[in-house]
């Protein structure tokens, strides 16, 4: 295979490793900004939890890796339900400013709070032999840990795609996003569907999180480090769409690959350079109401 | 020959596939006295938005006093001598009364390009916005931060500032909804004693005061022009009454006694 | 009938001559206001070796200031102000290292033109929008600044910085010292000039349009205000303000590396501003003031900790005040002038729903304890069973203490709450 071919198949397939984890980790901070409009900061927060539950459970309670991303997310999202239930609900009507320090507040003591117990020092977590290596997938080998990343993506976006496109619930959440008054006038529980979702969402970023740490490493700042790719995935995909989420998902991530393989020194500049196009020529994001 | 002071020529606006706005004529003379009624959900408050310039239209265009505005910002419609209330009081509520009404004062006159000299030291404006307080009654209000008055109240304000903008029409968008019957009085006297050079467009449900008020009468019914006439022939035409006022008959009644 | 009406009318015009005095007065100058002046002046006589500490705070002072502008007045939300800062910072250093040009305030007057340049360029795409839209671009143009710093680290010099810069003496004749005396006294001049401009601002119409824009955006389009140009303009002066203070930060401490673009140092004025209060002028001083001494011994003891603080003092001064500590201290004299003793005690009669949402958040509070117990055992417990055998001791503190923290702070919101909806019923 030549040269440049080789380089694009590789920016391509780390690209889309990449994204499915901007993917999984930013979907539920768009449904959840979408229903309720809340600037959630802490979003990183719930990603960076997650991680450091992997992190322990597969270090200090020999949990295996798999099982230890599942009960990653379940745990980050019972947490966030109560904390969506005695914290956050005092904050839908307030001001933009007024969730973003709420939020921003929670980010630092959560970062605060792990580094005392863990260290500042990145954490990496032991992998299962499957997971380590590579997959020949006929005319090129992949590093096996993407493909993962990449299968467990695709599979999540299956699984989403269903449950909001085909069940009443997901039915529910877009009529909510579409018109939240409407759907209260004819009977759905607004409040209940945001609680749902805002767990969802807080478990996915969890798994994110833990999914991230081979990918990213690991620390407390990545709860802030990253949340200003989450949020750039959100607003340029569009508050509260799943197909947004996914387009800026894959673009953005792409294109971070890309220029950092071509242009090291350019760094983190693309992803931002886009951003702000995308934004000035559609405010609202790829998919969002106007 | 004079130019009415507000024409609405073939406007259109459509939400999606919804048309709210169909094919809307409509004339205001200098010194009208107009009432735009319509069943809910008619496209009256859209008719204003889109006069305004709040929304702009799929078609059609706006002229005030011979000019086409319809590509002009709501700003600077509102500068031309375009001024509304709203149907739900869009008020700085975390000033004062009085501050309020000086913003109105100073946004019409320019003042607030000034970066350097004190608010306060132009006694002019204060003077002129008191008088509109006067006006309403609502001086006493006039250090309280409006969040702090009681909605009626509030809606008086609402109307301070509209006549501190000196318009040439004044759209007035149910100005007596949420206010206590006891002073609803006040706003209508307020409204009937405008200078008679404005022209006035009211959007009102209350039959009484539309009979009272207008000179002349529009019925919009699912966003197009249904029929317009003085209150008479308005009274008098049963499509209207089946399509409307059938439902508020006993008012429309009561209208006719006190007219 | 005639005295009666007479009467009447007297009255009015009573009520008319209160209301136009208050506007009319309200921009003179009180003399509490000397007070934050006087004592930066005595802070020099008093600390002479702890000038250092006094420009750093000093400059923060203008940075809140400059930010005060655009959010307190015009209700801009931005994360990325740091951007202006960074911007200002690195004109004075580029102009000394790469120009050769070390005059102190035509190097201030260049940061400021450059600064401001670039808030309007940029303020002029982004304020179109609102909300999320803002605190997204506003953000992103800290980071590409930034990123933009780092691609061409020939020139500035990257992450390491453009170290050693020395100005001039101040007009060619006052030399800054190693103790910074000179310094403050040049920092704390320019900060007095720049405060007298921004307070002309802000009780000039143009200021008051900012407040309206602030509360209604709506209501400003409907009477005519051309709202786009007024954002812009004072993001621009905001943005040249927060250049001389970072100019003025590169000047005191002869360094500057691309750091000044950080999340970290937008999110700190942020936070200052918020402490003392926004849309008051003087919050910016309390705010920076307070946060700088906090950090100066808190920071010095565990940085952690330091951190930690930062994140439960956002939250408390979401819930608990609002309008910062200036905001707290007015409103706490104000209550207790208004209401005697009797309503104190009506206060603390409490529903009883409210035992039920402290039992909640104790049991809630016992979870996050226990949880951050378990994840604390890192490295000592291997099994579950072990866990659960340890659990007199770590992670019982943990969720004993989780609990209380939980149940401490609602309780104190929930005070808070139930005070203001009585006043609410009473008024």
């Amino acid at each position: 295979m030549p040269q440049y071919a080789n380089i694009a198949v590789s920016i391509l397939f780390d690209g889309l490793a990449y994204a499915m984890f901007l993917f999984i980790t930013s979907v539920g901070l768009s449904v959840t900004m979408g229903l309720m409009n809340f600037v959630n900061l802490a979003h990183g927060a719930f990603a960076m939890i997650g991680g450091y539950v992997v992190v322990s459970l597969t270090r200090s309670y020999g949990v295996g890796f798999v099982p230890s991303l599942i009960i990653a997310a379940v745990l980050v999202a019972l947490i966030s339900v109560r904390f969506e239930r005695r914290l956050y609900r005092r904050f839908y009507r307030a001001t933009d400013l007024e969730q973003v320090l709420l939020t921003i507040g929670l980010a630092f003591m959560a970062i605060a709070t792990f580094t005392y117990f863990y260290g500042p020092i990145p954490k990496s977590v032991p992998l299962p032999d499957w997971l380590q290596g590579s997959v020949n997938l006929g005319f090129r080998s992949f590093p096996a840990y993407r493909v993962f990343m990449i299968a467990v993506g695709a599979a999540l976006i299956a699984v989403l795609w269903y449950g909001f496109e085909r069940t009443n619930v997901g039915a529910m959440v877009r009529a909510a996003v579409d018109n939240r008054r409407m759907a209260e006038s004819i009977g759905i529980n607004v409040d209940r569907l945001f609680t749902l979702t805002f767990a969802l969402g807080s478990g996915l970023a969890a798994l994110g999180g833990g999914l991230a740490i081979q990918l990213l490493g690991l620390n407390p700042n990545f709860a802030l480090l990253y949340l200003v790719l989450f949020l750039i995935v959100v607003a340029v995909g569009g508050l509260g769409s799943l197909k947004g989420t996914l387009l800026a998902a894959l673009v953005l991530g792409i294109i971070d690959t890309g220029g950092k393989y071509l242009l090291a020194d350019a760094g983190g500049f693309f992803i931002y350079a886009v951003t702000v196009i995308v934004l000035l020529l559609k405010p609202a994001g790829f998919y969002g109401r106007e | 020959m004079t130019a009415a002071a507000l024409e609405v020529r073939g406007l259109n606006r459509n939400f999606g596939a919804l048309k709210v706005t169909r094919d809307v004529d409509l004339t205001l003379e200098r010194g009208a006295r107009r009432a735009l009624i319509g069943p809910n959900g008619a496209g009256k408050t859209t008719l204003v938005n889109l006069i305004t310039g709040l929304l702009n239209p799929s078609s059609g265009k706006v002229v005030l006093g011979g000019q086409d505005i319809t590509a002009l910002s709501q700003a600077q419609r509102a500068r031309r001598g375009i001024a509304r209330t709203f149907q739900i009081n869009q008020l700085f509520r975390g000033l004062t009364v009085l501050e309020n009404l000086c913003l109105a004062v100073g946004e019409r006159d320019g003042h607030c390009n000034n970066l350097w000299r004190a608010t306060g030291a132009r006694r002019v404006v204060i003077d002129e916005a008191l008088d509109y307080l006067a006006a309403l009654r609502i001086v006493d209000d006039a250090l309280k931060l409006v969040r702090e008055l009681p909605y009626g109240r509030q809606r008086l304000v609402e109307i301070a500032i509209a006549l501190a903008q000196k318009p040439r029409v004044l759209l007035l968008d149910e100005p007596a909804a949420g206010v206590p019957s006891s002073e609803t009085h006040l706003i209508l006297d307020v409204v009937a004693n405008l200078d008679p050079d404005i022209a006035i467009l009211i959007i009102e449900h209350d039959m009484d005061v539309v009979f009272r008020f207008a000179r002349k009468i529009t019925v919009l019914v699912a966003g197009a022009i249904f029929t317009e006439g003085t209150p008479q022939e308005i009274m008098a035409n049963e499509q209207v009454r089946a399509v409307y006022l059938g439902q508020e008959g006993h008012r429309v009644g009561g209208g006719v006694r006190h007219g | 009938m005639a005295a009666s009406e007479k009467s009447r009318e007297l009255a009015a015009t009573g009520a008319r001559e209160r209301a136009a005095g208050y506007l009319v007065g309200r921009h003179r100058f009180r003399p509490a206001e000397a007070l934050p002046w006087l004592l930066a002046i005595a802070a020099f006589f008093l600390f002479p070796d702890r000038m250092t500490f006094g420009n750093q705070a000093l400059i923060m002072v203008m940075f809140a200031l400059s930010l005060d502008l655009i959010l307190g007045y015009a209700g801009i939300v931005s994360l990325g102000h740091a951007a202006f800062f960074g911007v200002g910072a690195y004109t004075v250093g580029l102009l000394i290292a790469r120009l050769d040009w070390s005059e102190p305030l035509s190097s201030l007057l260049a940061a400021a033109m450059l600064s401001g340049l670039i808030g309007f360029v940029t303020g002029w795409f982004i304020l179109r929008y609102r909300g999320l839209t803002v605190i997204m671009l506003t953000l992103a143009t800290a980071i590409m600044l930034q990123e933009a710093g780092n691609l061409r680290s020939d020139i500035s010099g990257g992450y390491d910085g453009l170290p050693g810069l020395v100005i001039s003496p101040l007009f060619g004749i006052f030399d800054y010292d190693l103790y910074g005396h000179v310094n403050y006294l040049y920092v704390l001049g320019v900060l007095a000039v720049i405060f007298y401009m921004v307070r002309r601002i802000v009780y000039s119409p143009f200021g008051q349009a900012l407040t309206g824009i602030r509360e209604n955006v709506r209501r400003m389009h409907a009477i005519g205000s051309p709202v786009h140009r007024r954002l812009v303009t004072v993001y621009t002066i905001s943005a040249a303000i927060a250049g001389v203070a970072g100019a003025l930060f590169t000047q005191t401490n002869a360094y500057v590396t691309l750091t000044v673009f950080d999340f970290d140092n937008s999110a700190k004025v942020m936070v200052m501003l918020i402490l003392g209060g926004t849309g008051r002028l003087y919050g910016a001083f309390i705010g920076a003031v307070v946060y700088m001494m906090l950090e100066d011994h808190l920071s010095k003891l565990s940085p952690t900790f330091w951190q930690f603080g930062i994140g439960l003092l956002l939250i408390l001064a979401v819930l608990f005040a609002p309008r910062g500590l200036l905001g707290l201290v007015e409103e706490i004299s104000r209550k207790s002038w208004r209401r005697g003793r009797a309503g104190a005690a009506r206060r603390l009669i409490w529903k009883g729903e409210h035992w039920t949402v402290l039992a909640g958040s104790a049991v809630d509070g016992a979870a996050i304890g226990f949880i951050v117990g378990f994840a604390a055992n890192f490295g000592q417990a291997h099994l579950l069973s072990e866990y659960i055998a340890s659990l007199p001791g770590r992670a019982l503190a943990f969720t004993c203490f989780g609990a209380l923290v939980a149940t401490a702070i609602n309780a104190i919101y929930l005070a808070f709450t139930s005070r203001a909806a009585a006043e609410d019923r009473g008024s």
